[in-house]
């Protein structure tokens, strides 16, 4: 496996968001976390990016303890993480932010023109400060930073939210291209549906503990919403 | 009274004041770091390039290299060893830092070279000037002030802006936790910032030294200069320091022009004016815009 994630807790204070949480993602497949706002979904993207740390041991990846390293040198080892609200950096150009990805020196398939071909508006606008772009724009040009770093697993938080319906099925499209070349995704999605849509399999989220794993295909809609709500 | 000589004059003055600024700018672009001990950093420089002057018997112009290569590795170390821990939430620990760092290079300077004033001997080329028609004199130290403040300014301009640690340090400014998700080692970053504004800081020495006499406790009005550049400039980019640096100078000129007891005051006016006027500067900051 390329990820595993055992027993991760999380604290904000006294405040525990994370309760013993695992997670285990294989090479190449699609993890989708689901849950209520609260739920820890971000705490635990956060975690494995290295932004929160944790005992070294909660979180293993390619065969190596990282919980407690820092997030520049967990995303040299490649993981990349999308961030919720896209974070680009507002005084850099589309093209610079999209560089911006290579700072941690992995070198891979991704280059500028691959991002490019994948988003075309991006090379439209490359030149334009990331402050000009539209929210969707705005996303396939974090989704672009990120696939940049050339990782092997791709953590995206909320890239839906806020925009259009169109849009959300473009970067979702686009995101299905990105994984045909065998990277490894964890995303969090709000909408469901679209979540067993594209991915491999669920995980749910309640409250900082898992209330639900399986194959997005086999799950019934009823069983996500009985742990969803936890009802 | 206000003449075109005194334009000129302000001008090149203000190249000295625009290389004082650019690395206080360096740093606290990068960093948000304000360094109340910039003013110190200069004076340290300028005993540094006498005392290796002095040691081998060479001008300050052929020993520039060395200060300027030494004073970067010592950017680099203080960076990593002191000032990185005092950066966070609060504003007022690197400014409490800074100024002690200000009191112990004064009072090592003190202790090591005495209060006596000394100034860098370069010289014929000291007093030596171009004429230029209508009865305009140009020195060729303030031309060489002006050029190597100019220089400075493209250099840190193509740094920041064509290279890939440009585009860090930009970055890191930005959003130093989404930098970090970038894979970019920030306290290393900052290090090569502080590396390179001491760099800067070690050409304005050399500078500072040839056109004042220096004692070890004047760095503070040096450091004031550099502040009331960067913020007439703005932190939109290194031009914007540059010409608060200009401003500065043709300020003062004016003002000594007029009476030489209102130089300096006619200088701070101006400072004053533009945090009014314009309190983010000549060139913004297009980021936050």
């Amino acid at each position: 496996m390329m990820l595993e994630v055992r027993g991760l807790e999380a604290f904000y204070g006294d405040f525990q968001a994370l309760f013993g949480v695992d997670l285990v993602v294989d090479a190449g497949e699609r993890v989708a976390l689901v849950g209520a706002n609260g739920a820890g979904k971000s705490t635990l993207l956060r975690s494995i990016a290295g932004t929160r740390r944790s005992r070294p041991e909660a979180i293993v990846f390619a065969g190596r303890p990282i919980g407690g390293l820092p997030p520049a040198e967990v995303a040299r080892l490649g993981i990349a993480l999308v961030p919720e609200g896209r974070r680009l950096f507002p005084s850099l150009t589309v093209e610079e932010n999209l560089r911006a990805g290579t700072l941690g020196g992995r070198t891979g398939a991704w280059t500028l023109d691959r991002v490019y071909a994948l988003f075309p508006i991006l090379r439209e606008k490359r030149n334009a400060p990331s402050t000009s772009l539209s929210g969707g724009q705005q996303q396939m040009c974090a989704i672009g930073r990120a696939l940049m770093a050339n990782p092997r697993l791709l953590l995206c938080d909320e890239i839906s939210l806020g925009l259009s319906p169109a849009v959300v099925k473009q970067v979702y499209a686009a995101l299905d291209e990105v994984c045909a070349g065998g990277l490894a995704v964890v995303l969090v999605e709000q909408d469901v549906e679209l979540a067993r849509a594209s991915t491999e399999r669920v995980v749910c989220l309640l409250h900082g503990r898992v209330t639900l794993g399986g194959r997005s295909r086999e799950l019934e809609r009823e069983t996500i919403s009985r742990a969803y709500f936890g009802v | 009274m206000v003449s075109l000589d005194t334009i000129v004059q302000g001008v090149l003055l203000g190249g000295l004041f625009a290389l004082f600024a650019l690395g206080l700018a360096v740093i606290y672009g990068v960093m948000k770091l304000i360094n109340i001990a910039h003013g110190d950093f200069i004076v340290l420089g300028a005993y540094l390039a006498l005392g290796i002057s002095g040691a081998t018997h060479r001008s300050p112009f052929v020993v520039l290299p060395i200060v300027v290569v030494v004073f970067m590795l010592f950017g680099y170390v203080l960076q990593r060893t002191i000032l990185n821990r005092t950066l966070g939430r609060d504003i007022l620990v690197p400014l409490v830092v800074t100024y002690g760092i200000s009191v112990v290079i004064q009072n090592v300077l003190l202790q090591t070279t005495s209060a006596d004033s000394r100034s860098l001997k370069v010289g014929s080329i000291e007093t030596a000037s171009v004429a230029l028609p209508g009865g305009i004199a140009i020195g060729w130290l303030p031309l060489l002030t002006l050029a190597t403040a100019l220089a400075a300014t493209l250099l840190l301009e193509w740094i920041f802006n064509r290279t890939r640690l440009g585009i860090a340090f930009r970055a890191a400014s930005d959003d130093r936790e989404t930098a970090n998700l970038m894979g970019i080692d920030d306290l290393r970053l900052y290090g090569y910032a502080t590396a390179i504004a001491l760099g800067v800081v070690a050409l304005a020495s050399l500078f500072m030294g040839i056109k004042f006499e220096f004692t070890p406790d004047i760095g503070p009005s040096f450091l004031l200069y550099a502040f009331e550049a960067v913020v007439i400039g703005g932190l939109g980019s290194f031009w914007g320091t540059f010409a608060g640096g200009i401003v500065l100078g043709v300020a003062q000129a004016i003002g000594f022009a007029i009476n030489p007891g209102l130089g300096i005051l006619l200088g701070h006016l101006v400072f004053l004016a533009v945090l009014v006027l314009r309190p983010r500067g000549l060139v913004p900051r297009s980021a936050s815009a």
